[in-house]
C-alpha cells in the first residue's frame, strides 16, 4: 500500500521546541512532575515478571518499586497513561503531515536483518542505561533538565558524549 | 498560589489519569512534528549533519524553565512542589553514557521509539523490544548492582543550589548557552552542507 503523496517537510526545529516546551511547562504545572517514557516499559516488565514468577518479582526492590506503583493497579499511573498519549500523538501528527508508513530506518550500506539487530542491542543498552540514570532522554534530560536538576545535566552531557563517541563505530549503519 | 494543581489536590487520581493521555498526545504530537519518528534524523546530530535534537531539546528545556521561572516569580506556581529527580551523580554519569551509546546504536530513545512505532516503524518496534530486555536484565542484576546505584546520593540538588547562586542568574546562564549552542550548531550544519556540495561538485 503506498500513497503518492509526498511526506510533508518537518517542522521548524526550534518551533517544535517551543511546542514541546509548553508541553512540558504544562506538565509541571498541572501534575507537578515532568514527562517520561522509560519509566513505563519499566512498569510492563515488572508486570509480566511478576506474572510469571510472583515470588521472585515480590523479592526484588526494583520489580517491587514499579508493582506497588499506580492507583490499585501498576498499570494506573501517569507514566502508562501519558504513554498511550503518545502513541495517540505520534499518529496523529504523522498522519496530517503524510508520513505513517510501513518502513525500517537505515542507510543504504546496512542489510535489514542487520539494522534490526542493532535496533534490538541499541535498545537493550538504552533500557540499562535510563534505569542506571533514572530516567531517559524525556524524564532525566528534558524534564530534569528543564528543573535544572544537577543529576540531569551531568546526565544530559554524558548522553551526547555517548552518542558522538559511538557515531564513528555506527557511520556504516547510517550513512 | 495553587500550582502544581495535582499536588494542591484541585483534582484526584482519576483525572489525572486523564490529563496524562492529553499531556502525552501533545508530548508525542510535537516529537513527530520535529522529525523525531525517523532514526535517520536522530542521529544525523551525531554526524553534524542536522543539529536538530539539540535545537528541539534546548528549546524546549528553555521554554519550559523559563515558564516555570516566571510563573514562580509571579506567585503562581510553587517551585519547591514540582518534581526534582535526585542526583546520584556517577550512576547517572554512568546511565548517560551507556543510554548515548544505546542512542547512536538503535536509533531511539524510549519516547521517540513509540513515535516512530506509531508511524509505521519496524526498527523502532525491534527497539522497544530491545529497551524491554535491557530493563528486565537490569532487573535481575538489581540486587548484585544496588549499592553502585545508590551511590554518590546528593539528594534534591539544582545547579543554583549547588553553584551557591541565585537562580536567575542560573536561567540566565542556560539561555545564554542555548542560544550560543543553536548559533554553534547553524554554522557547523552550514560548513559539513558546503563541504558535502563540494564532495559531490568533485565527483561529476
Amino acid at each position: 500500500m503506498t500513497t503518492a503523496r509526498e511526506p510533508a517537510p518537518y517542522m521548524n526545529p526550534y518551533l517544535a521546541g517551543l511546542g514541546l516546551g509548553l508541553v512540558l511547562l504544562t506538565a509541571f504545572v498541572v501534575m507537578g512532575r515532568g514527562l517520561g517514557a522509560s519509566g513505563a516499559f519499566s512498569t510492563i516488565v515488572a508486570v509480566g515478571v511478576d506474572a510469571v514468577t510472583p515470588t521472585h518479582a515480590a523479592g526484588n526492590e526494583f520489580y517491587r518499586g514499579y508493582l506497588e506503583n499506580g492507583f490499585g493497579s501498576p498499570f494506573k499511573s501517569f507514566l502508562m497513561f501519558e504513554v498511550i498519549g503518545v502513541l495517540i500523538g505520534g499518529f496523529i501528527s504523522g498522519s496530517l503531515a503524510g508520513r505513517v508508513k510501513k518502513t525500517v530506518e537505515k542507510g543504504p550500506r546496512i542489510s535489514t536483518k542487520g539494522r534490526m539487530a542493532f535496533a534490538v542491542a541499541g535498545g537493550a543498552l538504552m533500557g540499562f542505561g535510563a534505569k542506571l540514570a533514572g530516567g531517559c532522554t524525556s524524564g532525566q534530560g528534558l524534564s530534569g533538565g528543564a528543573v535544572l536538576g544537577l543529576g540531569s545535566w551531568t546526565f544530559m552531557i554524558m548522553v551526547f558524549v555517548g552518542g558522538y563517541a559511538g557515531a564513528y563505530f555506527m557511520r556504516r549503519q547510517w550513512r | 498560589m495553587s500550582a502544581p494543581f495535582y499536588r494542591y489536590a484541585l483534582f484526584g487520581d482519576e483525572m489525572s489519569l486523564i490529563l496524562a493521555v492529553v499531556i502525552g498526545i501533545g508530548f508525542g504530537f510535537f516529537l513527530e512534528r520535529a522529525g523525531f519518528g525517523s532514526a535517520k534524523k536522530l542521529v544525523a546530530q551525531f554526524y553534524f549533519t542536522d543539529m536538530a535534537v539539540f535545537k528541539v531539546m534546548f528549546s524546549a528545556i528553555v521554554t519550559a524553565m523559563l515558564g516555570m521561572f516566571y510563573l514562580s516569580w509571579a506567585g503562581l506556581l510553587d517551585l519547591s512542589m514540582v518534581f526534582v529527580a535526585p542526583t546520584y551523580w556517577l550512576p547517572q554519569l554512568v546511565g548517560g553514557l551507556i543510554l548515548g551509546f544505546g542512542f547512536i546504536i538503535g536509533g531511539y530513545c524510549p519516547g521517540t521509539s513509540l513515535v516512530a512505532v506509531s508511524t509505521g516503524r519496524l526498527d523502532a518496534l525491534a527497539f522497544c523490544g530491545g529497551v524491554l530486555g535491557g530493563i528486565f536484565a537490569y532487573g535481575e542484576v538489581y540486587p548484585s548492582i544496588a549499592g553502585f546505584v545508590t551511590s554518590t546520593s546528593m539528594g534534591r540538588v539544582t545547579l543554583d543550589s549547588w553553584l551557591g547562586v541565585r537562580l536567575s542568574l542560573v536561567v540566565f546562564a542556560v539561555v545564554l548557552v542555548a542560544v550560543l549552542g543553536f548559533w554553534g550548531a547553524t554554522t557547523v550544519e552550514r560548513k559539513l552542507a558546503r563541504r558535502e556540495g563540494a564532495d559531490a561538485g568533485a565527483l561529476t
